[in-house]
């Protein structure tokens, strides 16, 4: 019966599907904010939860030094002051070369916490 | 809508507790230096003792104060008793892997005597520290003056014997034992085991199983690495012993599951010996399904007959005989599953909640954001949100319960879901083993509510 409905009514057979698919999307929430996600960013891959997640979080903290990087930007920045390190520390590779105050500096004096009330520095 | 109970009160073994403020600690000022970030929180055996560990490696044990019987009307408040620096930050010049100094978790040990021990790790190293009080010293030494310059002999014309006079309690922490350079990938679990011989510590992939008398060796109990890390598709997530078969332990994952070992099994526990997982609806699955599924927290209740799991929008009750579904799940923020996209562009949809047990195990707690906590009455179902300021600040103030509106018209004192501050999370609280007494920690405050005691 409701076949016949909608070849005698083909305009309300749109409205349906529109209410079909508000419905789903109250549903299914999730289903809306993926489609916002692909639509700001269309090269986002297929598998979210695979390889590419789980191996940025293994390799945290991985820094890396390229001596001939080094070398070469050095060369470039002869009569120039070596640039610091700046704000984003992970990015480790030419442009950017590490200085020894670039480096972890092993704490020279005990801070105390200030949940034990220790003084601001 | 998450159904926070309006009245405010929860029953807890047929009394209705109402949380009041009771302390909070650390700087007041909005500025965080990342060092002041809390990263763990947790009680000893007895309560008196509460650990906290932060992201500048290091850790600060307050101890409750001896009940006042004229001031019945609170218990002891907890003050500083111990505070050192754990872990240091560290470079592994072979990898070019910066080791932070962060301390990931504290287990404390059960006291066997005057002095308390506690293990604390960082992504790499775990160290088993010694809390021990002096407040005796020796006096009256021969050889020696007081202040520790040594005499000259020919000066000295008569013999005395040293004695101990007291003196201004001290509290000394020192390194007993150092477990390092067993894990490759990073710590995010260390659980002692019932036997309080052995413990564990797990990273992303192993886990390992340690004697506390031993440094040089551990035992590797699980290995999930793939052979080719291209077919790598879950990590480990936390890990914890059973609390009393020594035997057991479970280990949860980046895909929602946990997995129940029995170490009498096999030497390597590879093959699980139970497979918790709820099945999901295919037609169901999005692209966020797995992430908000990962499991950020696993614990046994006290009895051990249950445990615990946390993912990114709930907290489910798992019955240790069934395996295919939890007996309970409680939806802590389900508000969020329509900010999922916003909330995996700012990352929030990676944080790592953690969730406690209370003492009898009748009511689970969680934190959420916008310095907003949660808590669940297993026996009457009933929920409360309550949130962790200054502006409750008097102590004895009964904390009032706060509600979110998710959608459509918002009532007076509710608070809609874009005002909520995703930067004030509340990633870990601890539960006194005994009394209705809880620690909850902002990112650099630790907040202490009790319950009024009449």
């Amino acid at each position: 019966m409701s076949q016949k409905q909608e070849e005698e009514n083909p305009a309300e057979e749109t409205g349906e599907e529109k209410q079909d698919t508000q419905e789903k999307e109250g549903i299914l929430p999730e289903r809306a904010e993926e489609a916002k996600l692909k639509a700001k960013y269309p090269s986002l891959g297929q598998k979210p939860g695979g390889s590419d997640f789980l191996m940025k979080r293994l390799q945290k903290g991985q820094k890396y030094f390229d001596s001939g990087d080094y070398n070469m930007a050095k060369a470039k920045m002869k009569n120039k002051q070596l640039p610091s390190a700046g704000p984003d520390k992970s990015l480790v590779t030419g442009d950017h070369i590490p200085t020894p105050q670039d480096l972890p500096q092993r704490k020279s004096s005990l801070v105390t916490s200030k949940l034990a009330g220790g003084q601001v520095e | 809508q998450s159904g926070a109970f309006g009245g405010g009160c929860m029953s807890g073994g047929g009394n209705d507790i109402q949380w009041c403020f009771s302390q909070v600690k650390g700087a007041v000022d909005d500025d965080v230096a990342e060092a002041d970030i809390i990263s763990t929180v947790e009680f000893n055996h007895s309560g008196e003792l509460l650990a906290t560990g932060d992201k500048g490696g290091r850790v600060v044990i307050f101890q409750q104060e001896q009940e006042n019987k004229i001031q019945s009307h609170s218990r002891g408040e907890y003050n500083v008793y111990s505070t050192f620096q754990s872990h240091e930050p560290e470079f592994d010049y072979l990898k070019s892997l910066e080791i932070e100094e962060k301390i990931n978790k504290i287990r404390w040990l059960p006291q066997k005597n005057a002095a308390q021990f506690l293990l604390s790790t960082n992504d790499k190293t775990i160290k088993l520290w010694k809390i021990s009080e002096r407040d005796k010293r020796p006096e009256g030494y021969n050889l020696k003056e007081e202040d520790g310059r040594y005499r000259d002999p020919t000066t000295v014309t008569t013999l005395r014997v040293p004695v101990f006079r007291p003196m201004d309690l001290m509290v000394e922490a020192s390194p007993r034992r150092i477990f390092a350079n067993a894990h490759t990938y990073h710590i995010n679990s260390i659980s002692i085991n019932s036997d309080y011989e052995t413990y564990l510590s797990a990273d992303d992939l192993r886990i390992n199983l340690w004697h506390l008398e031993i440094t040089d060796r551990s035992f590797n109990i699980v290995d999930i690495k793939p052979a080719n890390m291209e077919e790598l598709t879950e990590v480990i997530t936390a890990a914890e012993f059973h609390p009393n078969s020594c035997n057991t332990f479970v280990y949860s994952s980046s895909k929602g599951t946990i997995r129940l070992c029995d170490m009498r099994a096999s030497a390597l526990c590879d093959r699980h010996s139970k497979l918790f997982e709820e099945p999901e609806d295919p037609s169901n699955r999005s692209f966020f399904s797995e992430i908000i599924s990962s499991i950020s927290d696993v614990k046994f209740s006290h009895s051990g007959r249950y445990m615990m799991t946390r993912d990114y929008l709930s907290v489910k009750i798992w019955d240790l005989n069934m395996e295919n579904r939890p007996v309970e799940t409680y939806q802590v923020h389900e508000y969020l599953r329509s900010k999922l996209c916003s909330l995996y562009e700012n990352d929030c949809i990676f944080d790592k909640f953690e969730c406690c047990w209370n003492g009898s195990d009748s009511v689970v707690m969680t934190g959420s954001y916008n310095n907003f906590f949660r808590m669940f009455d297993r026996n009457t179902k009933r929920d409360i949100t309550l949130e962790a300021s200054r502006e409750n600040n008097k102590p004895r103030t009964v904390l009032k319960p706060r509600k979110v509106c998710a959608s459509g018209k918002r009532k007076k004192d509710e608070i809609s879901v874009d005002s909520l501050d995703f930067n004030k999370k509340i990633l870990h609280t601890a539960w006194h083993p005994k009394e209705n007494i809880i620690a909850v920690a902002t990112t650099n405050n630790l907040y202490i509510f009790q319950d009024k005691v009449n």
